[in-house]
């Protein structure tokens, strides 16, 4: 394991402290691990968010003007602490209240119902959205669900949007539930990822085969493949969520993130593929984000989220936005 | 041995838990790679250590004081669905033992059903899921009717700690249906569920440190 890194036991502080050193506009909570945006929210709702880390920019390169007011960074795919998550919520809420986004795996499901909980208790008011948009998983009563990927990125924008317009928590929250029901995301894996504390490989992968439908922790998805090229692999992610999806003639916004081991000329050879399928398809891509946004420490490959979306989405999402991560002017 | 478990005893406990994580600790994250994402033996070191500094810090009064410190603890430094689980099983037993400085056998039982059940009502799992439930809910059962029968306390711990390794034994064939090893669908089968396993080890500390005659 070659990792430019101190030491795994350190690696969370050093990446918090190097957040700190990078981005003036954000505060950094290194006792409880929590990156705050300095932008007024006065009388306006906030939103939190977080996560294990592992995953920037997820979701701390998300926190600014615009998008979230506070990230809570678990340990390595390890979800944050509800004592850790209610201290954001404590130091966000403005009286209006505060909204949890969530992807669904169970320890961030669980810690976040508790630090609800705990919320709560004090006073705050608490709505929860969870995102379970990756459709490798099949949605049913025997499994945990499906995991929550792409379409975090997407929900926090617009949400973030929706709170800095002044929106009351009930209307952002009915907001952020009609994103997440709107994303679909779909994955594939050329690698395995190497956890450092770990210091090997989560799974074996031998040369010549690639895994599909992989999750952000590494885990794995729906079967193991010989490895595909663009064109071939473009078909089969967005085959896989437009037949669990039908968009109605939307359009969409189109995130296709790295997983964080690949570089961006293969993720733009991937998403002109990407592109084709959906054209072919007849769903007009209205904005898109191509880069390292939702990532698995160092695994090679990458998932396409497709969100449908209305004018009112495409005006939050066109909104001003200021992180460290995505930022643009009206 | 006396029929009762005092606070130290719980606090041997604890210490040896502690330290057979540590010990165990590359086996539990080799079990969560496998089926999960690889993290189970680090964060569990990182909470049982997080504990054992707790201990050693003295103070913790009653059963119930200590066995809430614990939960609370567990539930700040783990992370993920195991700290709230242990957390909310520790914290269920401590709602639910005598303000006192010890167990006695149906104290000990109605304790432990608290904080199984704790972690049923918050995780959702029932036996068979593949969760640390398969270990945690026969080692109870197995502690009352062992009670039932009349067996010595040490005897009925032993009992539990023995239906605790049979049940994580049980989760190798299965299939998840909770947590983040159910993405595996039946690629789950054949792996020990590593929150089985831990929790096996928390029933198994339970046992030593009474069988060394710690009560």
């Amino acid at each position: 394991m070659n990792k430019l890194i101190n030491s795994p036991q350190t690696l969370l502080a050093d990446a918090l402290r190097g957040v700190a050193a990078a981005h003036g506009q954000l505060s950094v909570d290194f006792e409880n691990r929590i990156v705050f945006s300095t932008a007024p929210r006065e009388g306006r709702v906030a939103l939190v968010s977080g996560g294990g880390s592992g995953h920037e920019p997820l979701h701390s390169g998300f926190v600014g003007a615009g998008m979230l007011d506070a990230a809570c960074a678990g340990e390595i795919f390890t979800s944050p602490t509800p004592d850790q998550i209610l201290a954001a919520a404590t130091r966000v809420d403005t009286g209006a209240g505060v909204l949890f986004v969530v992807k669904n795996y169970t320890g961030d499901l669980l810690n976040f119902e508790m630090a609800a909980e705990l919320a709560r208790e004090q006073g705050i008011e608490v709505a929860t959205v969870v995102v379970a948009d990756d459709v490798a998983v099949e949605d049913s009563t025997w499994t945990a669900g499906r995991r929550g990927v792409g379409t975090t990125l997407i929900l926090e924008k617009v949400a973030g949007a929706a709170a800095a317009r002044g929106w009351s928590l009930e209307k952002v929250h009915g907001l952020a539930e009609r994103t997440a029901h709107a994303g679909r995301s779909m994955g594939a894996a050329l690698t395995s990822c190497t956890v450092p504390a770990v210091g090997r490989p989560s799974f074996d992968l031998p040369e010549g085969e690639m895994e599909l439908g992989v999750g952000i922790h590494g885990e794995p998805g729906r079967k193991r493949v010989p490895v595909m090229s663009a064109a071939e692999l473009s078909h089969a992610l967005v085959e896989s969520i437009t037949t669990d999806y039908d968009l109605g003639g939307k359009p969409v916004i189109a995130l296709l993130t790295g997983l964080g081991g690949t570089p961006l000329i293969e993720l733009y050879a991937m998403f002109a593929e990407v592109s084709d399928r959906l054209n072919e398809r007849n769903i007009k891509v209205a904005r898109s984000l191509v880069g390292n946004y939702v990532t698995s420490l160092d695994m090679a490959g990458c998932s396409l989220t497709l969100v449908g979306v209305d004018d009112e989405i495409l005006d939050l999402w066109d909104a001003p936005v200021n992180t460290p991560a995505i930022r643009w002017q009206d | 041995m006396s029929e009762a478990l005092t606070i130290g005893a719980l606090q041997q406990w604890l210490y040896r838990f502690a330290s057979e994580i540590t010990t165990q600790a590359d086996w539990l994250t080799e079990l969560d790679s496998a089926i999960g994402d690889a993290d189970h033996g680090t964060n569990m070191v990182r909470g049982t250590a997080a504990v054992v500094t707790k201990l050693d810090g003295g103070a913790t009064g009653t059963v119930q004081e200590l066995l809430k410190a614990v939960g609370m603890t567990l539930v700040a430094t783990v992370g993920g669905a195991s700290g709230s689980l242990y957390g909310t099983f520790f914290i269920e037993m401590a709602r639910n033992s005598p303000a006192d400085v010890q167990l006695n056998g149906s104290e000990l039982e109605n304790a432990l059903h608290a904080g199984v059940n704790g972690v049923i009502a918050r995780g959702h799992a029932t036996v068979g899921d593949k969760t640390m439930i398969d270990a945690l809910e026969p080692a109870v059962t197995a502690l009352s009717q062992s009670l039932a029968d009349g067996q010595q306390l040490q005897c009925s711990i032993a009992a539990a700690a023995a239906a605790a390794t049979t049940g994580r034994d049980s989760t190798k064939p299965l299939v998840a249906r909770k947590g983040r090893a159910s993405y595996l669908g039946e690629r789950s089968a054949g792996h020990i569920d590593p929150g089985a396993a831990s929790a096996a080890i928390l029933l198994a500390a339970l046992a030593a440190s009474i069988g060394e005659g710690t009560a």
